[in-house]
């Protein structure tokens, strides 16, 4: 090291100023930081890998062994069965029925979230006067927990005093029986979930939207296109690593969909409502099954990796500019 | 195309003041005009009520004799060039410059070859496949004017497209920008906070200050016969020297500032306080020993070719001189400044009532 820094003979020899004489030393410093650096990187790791370890590693592994026995009522493995779980899984016609009504309300609600909050945020974005108290609203769904608004849209549903279906008989239209109609339960929770994610998009489609440059809108104008096409052109090109953002944030928050269901159906009617996450529960919680709960993690965090995985390769390209 | 602004004026409903304030002018078919202020002087506004963007409070604006309030922009057959150029990040260059001639539904053929020659115009073909953030500022800056090439307009307006640029590129881009109008024969207003550049471009330059037009005429006009103290300060680097004075005696021949520094004056003035601005180039500065002399030197900047030193007069007021070559001179030292004669007169409303010696030999000389 020290040799390294000497100046070579054959090149003429710098002054040796005091300036140089520093730079030696410092140079002798990083090496000497650069040997400390990875005791320090471990212990900067350290707090963040211990907690990491303890509550997502482990219960992972622990998961997947468990995946791969069968488990007494306490959930202790008992005998070694390989991948026998996950064929018999894939057998079970009702696992099949919740794996399509978790993709139905998935996309539903990514859908809907993505379009409602779009609209709300292009209102909030024009320059009404008062537009100030919408912006508020839209957003206030944010601060409403799971639990609340699972109850009063559960008074909202209600057949009898429900307000949905005073409206619809006050416009001559059929009563629905929300949450005892298996169709309508679906289309009942996936509402109500849009309604709990709709605040959070909202404000991200806003910022996205008021961070668009003006002077784009007024190039185009100029240039001869109508607000419509600046829509299409200019808004959604812009905003689309946001619209992407959003997408994967919905897809994998709906994907994990428990408190909604657990307190507004149950799972039910006849399942209609029983998703992935929510069937995890009943049959470890519930059922006792701790064996058919893991495979069941498994398969779901597999589905979401996937999920998420071609969303990256799909979009990436698209929305990068 | 020509344009006639007649009385135009931009207010808020939420402020006191209109931003501007009977805007009047004539800007003629194939001319480039710049419009000139500081921050604020609402030049921008001036140039979106042009392109139709912002709504014009009151007045008229015509574009080729037809009357163009309320009109929108993409019927006033103008193109526009944005200070932050306003590429689209997602398209490449060659989209970029289709942008507008697509909306409009040219055919695909026609939309090629246009978008084709605005690049080479600007010598831009290699780049065509490239997107905004691949290029450097000054390419940005050419994206932006094939995109007002392309659309084939006959008039373009141009919002301070050079002032993200660095002072080198910005000088070649004033040159491009010139020939490039030239060549196509476009009517070019040019928005611009830069004396330099309305200098340097400029048919006609329109100065505006405090929400007003404060003069409308060519370059060297307004260099040569400022209408008031505003104009005078704005163009000329360094700035004039804007001397108070009295005349004491009525029908006086001979403006003093101090026992040295005096104008004599062709025509007799009337009493009263009068502003006495000469250019830093009509001083001199003749170095002097011990006390004696009128000013103190305080800064000085040896350019190379010229020397500009600034001074303190005894009577406390600075003074900028400008001196051919390089001077050699000391910070404190004592010198006198006299007046060479030229000078412009303003009274106490800061208008121009007075030049005296105009243009000098030095200022203007024929090519050989």
């Amino acid at each position: 090291m020290i040799s390294s820094l000497r100046p070579s003979k054959r090149r003429p020899q710098p002054q040796l100023t005091p300036e140089t004489g520093s730079q030696v030393t410092a140079g002798i410093k990083n090496f000497e930081l650069k040997r400390n650096d990875k005791y320090y990187a471990w212990l900067f790791l350290g707090p963040s890998l211990l907690v990491l370890s303890i509550f997502v590693f482990y219960p992972m592994l622990r998961t997947f062994y468990l995946s791969l026995f069968l488990t007494d009522n306490f959930g202790r493995p008992t005998v070694f069965v390989g991948f026998q779980n996950y064929v018999n899984l894939l057998a079970t016609k009702s696992y099949l029925a919740s794996l399509q009504a978790t993709g139905i309300y998935v996309v539903g609600v990514a859908t809907f979230t993505i379009i409602v909050g779009l609209l709300l945020a292009a209102v909030a974005n024009q320059k009404i006067k008062g537009i100030e108290f919408f912006r508020t609203i839209f957003t206030s769904t944010m601060g409403v927990s799971v639990s609340v608004s699972a109850i009063f849209w559960l008074f909202m549903f209600n057949p009898s005093i429900g307000i949905l279906n005073k409206l619809a008989v006050g416009l001559h239209l059929p009563v629905v029986n929300w949450l005892t109609d298996p169709h309508w339960a679906m289309v009942a929770v996936i509402m109500t979930s849009v309604w709990m994610h709709l605040g959070f998009t909202f404000l991200i489609f806003f910022g996205a939207l008021q961070s668009v440059p003006k002077t784009l809108y007024d190039a185009a104008d100029v240039a001869g296109t109508n607000s419509r096409y600046q829509f299409w052109h200019i808004t959604l090109p812009m905003i689309s690593p946001t619209l992407f953002f959003v997408a994967v944030i919905t897809l994998i928050s709906s994907f994990k969909s428990f408190g909604l269901i657990d307190l507004m159906t149950a799972g039910g009617p006849t399942n209609a409502t029983n998703l992935l996450v929510y069937r995890v529960y009943r049959d470890a919680f519930v059922d006792g099954n701790y064996a058919l709960a893991s495979t069941e993690s498994i398969v779901l965090a597999v589905i979401i990796a996937l999920i998420t995985l071609i969303q990256f390769k799909l979009l990436a390209k698209r929305v990068n500019y | 195309m020509g344009i006639e602004l007649r009385g135009i004026t931009k207010a808020y409903e939420h402020a006191a003041q209109p931003v501007l304030r009977e805007v009047n002018a004539e800007i003629q078919d194939g001319e480039l005009f710049v419009i000139v202020g500081p921050s604020g002087c609402g030049k921008s506004t001036l140039l979106r009520m042009i392109a139709g963007i912002i709504p014009i409070t009151a007045g008229q604006l015509a574009i080729d004799g037809q009357v163009m309030n309320g009109v929108p922009p993409k019927d006033r057959k103008l193109s526009m060039v944005f200070q932050s150029y306003a590429l689209y990040p997602f398209l490449d260059v060659a989209a970029n410059v289709a942008f507008g001639l697509k909306a409009r539904k040219m055919p695909v053929a026609e939309i090629k070859k246009r978008v084709t020659e605005a690049l080479e115009m600007v010598n831009l073909t290699k780049y065509r496949a490239r997107k905004p953030r691949e290029l450097s500022g000054g390419q940005r800056q050419r994206v932006a004017l094939a995109r007002a090439i392309a659309s084939d307009a006959k008039i373009c307006l141009m919002d301070e497209p050079l002032s993200n640029l660095d002072a080198q590129l910005r000088v070649k881009m004033r040159a491009e920008i010139r020939e490039l109008q030239r060549k196509l024969g476009l009517t070019l207003i040019y928005v611009t906070h830069d004396q330099t550049e309305a200098m340097t471009m400029a048919d006609h330059v329109m100065v505006l200050n405090d929400q007003q037009v404060q003069q409308i005429d060519t370059p060297l006009d307004i260099y040569n016969h400022p209408a008031n103290h505003f104009v005078a300060q704005f163009f000329g680097t360094p700035q004039i020297n804007l001397l108070t004075v009295k005349a004491e005696q009525q029908a006086t021949h001979e403006l003093r500032v101090d026992s040295a520094l005096k104008v004599v004056l062709k025509e007799p003035l009337a009493l009263g306080t009068y502003t006495l601005g000469i250019r830093p180039n009509q001083l001199i500065a003749t170095t002097v020993i011990g006390d004696t002399g009128n000013a103190q030197v305080i800064n000085v900047e040896t350019l190379g070719e010229q020397t500009i030193i600034e001074a303190i007069l005894d009577s406390g007021v600075p003074v900028r001189i400008v001196q051919a070559g390089q001077v050699q001179i000391d910070i404190e030292q004592r010198i006198e400044v006299t007046a060479k004669g030229a000078a412009f007169i303003f009274d106490d409303h800061q208008q121009l009532i007075v030049e005296q010696g105009g243009i000098t030999d030095d200022q203007l000389v024929t090519a050989k």
